[in-house]
């Protein structure tokens, strides 16, 4: 759907009223996931592996089973054996079939009338093991003769002679990469490690789950996408997606983490066998070893510049590792690694390899943060080397409109040299520095996405105007599509509402990701609000008795169009609703569409930091974001996105990691030991939002959400090497890494 | 395990339950009372959105028991705002955007309260520092500290 013009002027979009939400979450009466009760609700509780890789030999659960106030036990055998290998996948990672493959995959579940019961029974598991040799780091696993994770997984792309744990190659990028390297100044070729991180929402996964005696059900979930959730458990209970029904709680935050199901299909399946409701609530230790994280990665990347800084060729191969189960997270990681920039040559070779780690979840730009933050290791350091500016190259090389992209399609309008050009003007890009600090900037990158999107937008007689849509609000879209509507119908913000609908109650909505809520819900509000007003311009017109050609919306009203039209006063949308009863009925306007003209969005990000030479302590002492929104809908939400995403990328660059013990265990599955950024970390983080309009969407909107986290690992890595002297190519920069390499620079 | 009646005062009403001696004050206001506002994250005391203040000290409610309520004041965020009335934190939580998805909210809105009763003008650091054990994983705190400074204005000059 085209943009409608790019000069339009905007009444309420772009404005930052309270969201609709606010009231209930700051007096607490917002129910989340673990918030919801039914009658009789039992508790479900689930026994995880202690064991990295063990061959389950059986399963007694008769002692539990006897425990008064036990409903039902659960394993993998009371679940179907599923043929597709993407769905079967996700079913084994909620209960392990055969094998348990990573330390706290889930082995059985139990049901029982209150906590203390179900901790009991648990207990009364009996599991026999045979513990096998395990793999937990990306290289090791890659190396032939590694503990192979899972058999038979490996795709018919991946050349012979390789270790099984290799399931998945991938390849991107066009020119000659020899004869781009022969024209460089400059070659520098490095290689990077990142760690695993977690997405560390503050709301651990919960959910209710009842099934009734005829095979009807009801989930309720903290979930981004109850529709999903549908599909997944609807197929792992063997029963029609019509018969479930999901609905999605509030939500404590995702970031990608709650896009697929963990203990959805045991609540159900308890449910199923106790005949009761069943309510499963993860701890904070299941959610580190058993939910998310992102993948743990090993680059190489070889980059040739010339001597005035224009890069003749790159080369990145990439090495992934999601946990236990095959993922496509490398394609997104080859496809985004050299997207900024403008490239004759360049190459990226992805590898996707089996760790005995936990299944990886979408963490926000999945793939994108590690592979950008080598390649934009490697271009700050060739800045160093050749004595150049580092904003000046990244201008010299920036992809723009007409740029044929390092992973196919020719970029359409993009903001990434505005983005650039508002960095390189703002004051902080030459603010002074002191002693022991450094400077650094990274570009970032993501696709943005559209996808399924349904919309039901309902005129009631008093003038005010619901909006349903599905999908789970997750950093204020609620404000931002009744803002949408509000812009569309010419009404008050305040006279609209909008639901997020149960999986009952709309068409299938994809999930909330890909930053593509704000971007497809709203291009979908508008057109079912265009399309509400055609049918009240239909009914001011049989009113009046003209044809409904002549009659057109202008600021909240029909309006007779031109003179011949003849003479009515404007009747408003309040005045055309009071009377639908006697003009046809109630009005309402529907969109459906599978969306696509996302818009790619950039950012630039800018940090200072100093390092404690002592300890290796990094402090982040100034950080601005740059960033394309295409146009900020309620601009205090974008803010807040470019914000959260720079911070949970400090915390990447700097701290989170997950640490596996030489027993294959993971040893900081807490927020003690798994440390995220606090408030007496950080800085106040400035924010810059640029409004390139996107060619794809009636008022120019991008997706913002995913973006921001992107640039932080490379801008912090290149201010950190630049304040030392080191170049660090190893995520997290703890303190005991860089004192490391403090020591080693002598 | 031998079940306890505790008699104490939640959002200055008096209230009465029956819990284990293992229940933590958290477990009790959300199972027992049906008070949902304060949040379980963690369990270890370590993220904060379960703050409550238990005779005027601002705790994780995780962290203590049901059974050390007997004879204390408890509150939580469901006491904060005065009927209609919110507290000009909440307001201004609301108005500068200070939430996303606003679970840690309910916890960081207690522990706010108990620093400015304190504290009536902090500053950035005070408010960085006294806020540092409540965890919020969207904001990146900014919006937060602001929201913060400008109840804590709006509260001094009334």
């Amino acid at each position: 759907m085209p943009l409608d013009t790019p000069k339009r002027k905007f009444k309420v979009v772009g404005t930052r009223p309270p969201r609709p939400d606010g009231l209930d979450k700051v007096t607490g009466r917002a129910l989340y996931g673990a918030d919801m009760t039914a009658p009789g609700m039992l508790t479900g509780r689930i026994l995880r592996s202690p064991h990295a890789h063990a061959r389950i030999k059986s399963i007694d659960t008769s002692a539990a089973e006897a425990l008064a106030g036990v409903r039902a036990v659960i394993t993998a055998a009371d679940l179907p054996v599923l043929e597709d290998d993407f769905i079967r996948d996700i079913q084994d990672n909620c209960m392990a079939r055969g094998k348990a493959l990573y330390d706290g995959h889930a082995v059985a579940a139990v049901a029982a009338t209150d906590a203390a019961t179900a901790r009991k029974a648990l207990k009364l598991i009996k599991v026999d093991y045979e513990i096998l040799p395990h793999v937990t780091d990306v290289d090791a696993a890659m190396k032939p003769g590694a503990p192979v994770v899972q058999k038979g997984r490996t795709l018919e792309n991946v050349p012979a002679g390789m270790s099984e744990n290799v399931t998945s190659h991938c390849e991107f990028g066009h020119g000659d990469l020899p004869s781009g390297f022969a024209k460089a100044d400059k070659i520098i070729e490095r290689s990077f490690r990142t760690a695993a991180t977690h997405q560390g929402y503050i709301e651990p996964h919960a959910c209710l789950a009842s099934f009734t005696s005829d095979g009807k059900a009801d989930l309720w979930c903290c979930t981004q996408g109850q529709f999903f959730v549908r599909t997944l458990c609807a197929q792992m209970m063997g029963m029609e997606a019509s018969q479930l029904r999901v609905t999605s709680s509030e939500i404590g935050g995702g970031f990608g983490g709650k896009t697929t199901v963990f203990i959805e299909p045991v609540a159900l399946a308890l449910s199923r066998k106790s005949g009761r409701p069943v309510k499963i609530v993860m701890t904070r230790d299941e959610v580190f070893k058993a939910t998310g994280p992102t993948v743990s990665s090993s680059m190489d990347i070889r980059i040739g510049m010339t001597r005035n800084g224009r890069i003749t060729a790159g080369e990145a191969h990439l090495r992934y590792s999601g946990g236990a189960f095959p993922n496509a997270t490398i394609e997104m990681g080859g496809q985004a690694a050299f997207a900024a920039y403008d490239l004759g040559a360049v190459r990226t070779f992805g590898w996707n390899i089996l760790t005995n780690r936990p299944k990886e979840a979408a963490y926000r730009a999945p793939g994108a943060p590690m592979a950008i933050y080598a390649v934009e290791s490697v271009v700050d350091e060739l800045c160093q080397e050749l004595g150049l500016d580092p904003l000046k190259v990244r201008l010299l090389n920036a992809a723009r409109k007409g740029t044929k992209s390092s992973y196919g399609p020719t970029f359409d309008d993009i903001g990434l040299v505005a983005t650039l050009e508002a960095a390189t003007r703002h004051p902080h890009y030459t603010a002074p520095l002191g002693p022991n600090q450094g400077r650094g900037l990274s570009c970032g990158f993501w696709f943005n996405f559209g996808g399924n999107t349904c919309v039901s937008l309902n005129v009631n007689t008093d003038g005010t105007v619901g909006v349903t849509e599905g999908n789970p609000d997750i950093g204020g879209s609620r404000a931002s599509i009744s803002l949408m509507a509000a812009e569309e119908l010419g009404i008050p913000y305040e006279k609209v509402r909008t639901f997020v609908a149960d999986t009952a109650s709309l068409g299938y909505n994809d999930v909330t990701d890909g930053s593509r809520v704000t971007f497809a819900v709203g291009l979908a509000t508008i057109k079912a609000a265009r399309a509400a007003i055609r049918n009240m311009c239909a009914r001011a017109a049989k009113i009046w008795g003209i044809d409904e050609e002549a009659v057109e919306w202008i600021d909240g009203a029909a309006c007779p169009a031109g003179p011949n039209a003849g003479k009515f006063p404007p009747m408003t949308l309040a005045e055309i609703a009071a009377v639908s009863a006697e003009t046809g009925g109630p009005i309402a306007g529907h969109h459906e569409v599978n969306a696509d003209g996302a818009g790619v969005s950039f950012g630039v990000h800018l940090v200072d930091v100093e390092v404690d030479p002592e300890t290796g302590a990094t402090k982040v002492l100034r950080y601005t974001v740059f960033q394309d929104a295409g146009k900020a809908v309620h601009p205090d939400y974008v803010e807040g996105q470019m914000q959260g995403g720079a911070v949970q990328g400090i915390g990447w660059a700097l701290n989170e990691e997950y640490i596996y013990g030489d027993d294959g265990r993971l040893q900081n599955a807490g927020f003690l030991d798994y440390r995220v950024p606090v408030a007496s970390d950080l800085p106040p983080i400035e924010t810059v939002i640029l409004e390139i309009p996107n060619p794809g969407h009636p008022y120019g909107v991008r997706g913002v959400g995913e973006t921001p986290i992107v640039p932080p690992l490379a801008a912090i890595a290149n201010a950190v090497s630049r304040a030392v002297g080191v170049r660090m190519t190893e995520l997290p920069m703890s303190p005991p890494r860089l004192l490391k390499a403090l020591l080693s620079k002598g | 395990m031998k079940s306890i009646h505790v008699t104490t005062t939640v959002n200055g009403e008096p209230a009465e339950f029956i819990c284990t001696p293992d229940e933590t004050l958290l477990d009790v206001l959300r199972n027992r009372l049906g008070l949902t506002g304060s949040k379980e994250g963690c369990g270890t005391g370590d993220c904060g959105a379960c703050s409550v203040t238990v005779n005027g000290r601002l705790v994780c409610s995780c962290l203590v028991l049901g059974a050390e309520a007997e004879g204390a004041e408890i509150t939580t965020i469901e006491g904060m705002a005065s009927g209609e009335a919110l507290h000009p934190l909440q307001r201004h939580f609301i108005e500068s955007a200070a939430l996303q998805c606003g679970i840690c909210t309910p916890g960081i809105l207690v522990a706010a309260k108990a620093l400015l009763e304190q504290n009536p003008d902090p500053s950035d650091s005070e408010i960085r520092y006294w806020l540092a054990g409540n965890l919020c994983r969207c904001t990146g705190y900014d919006k937060i500290i602001n929201a913060v400074k400008s109840a804590a204005a709006e509260m001094r000059s009334n």
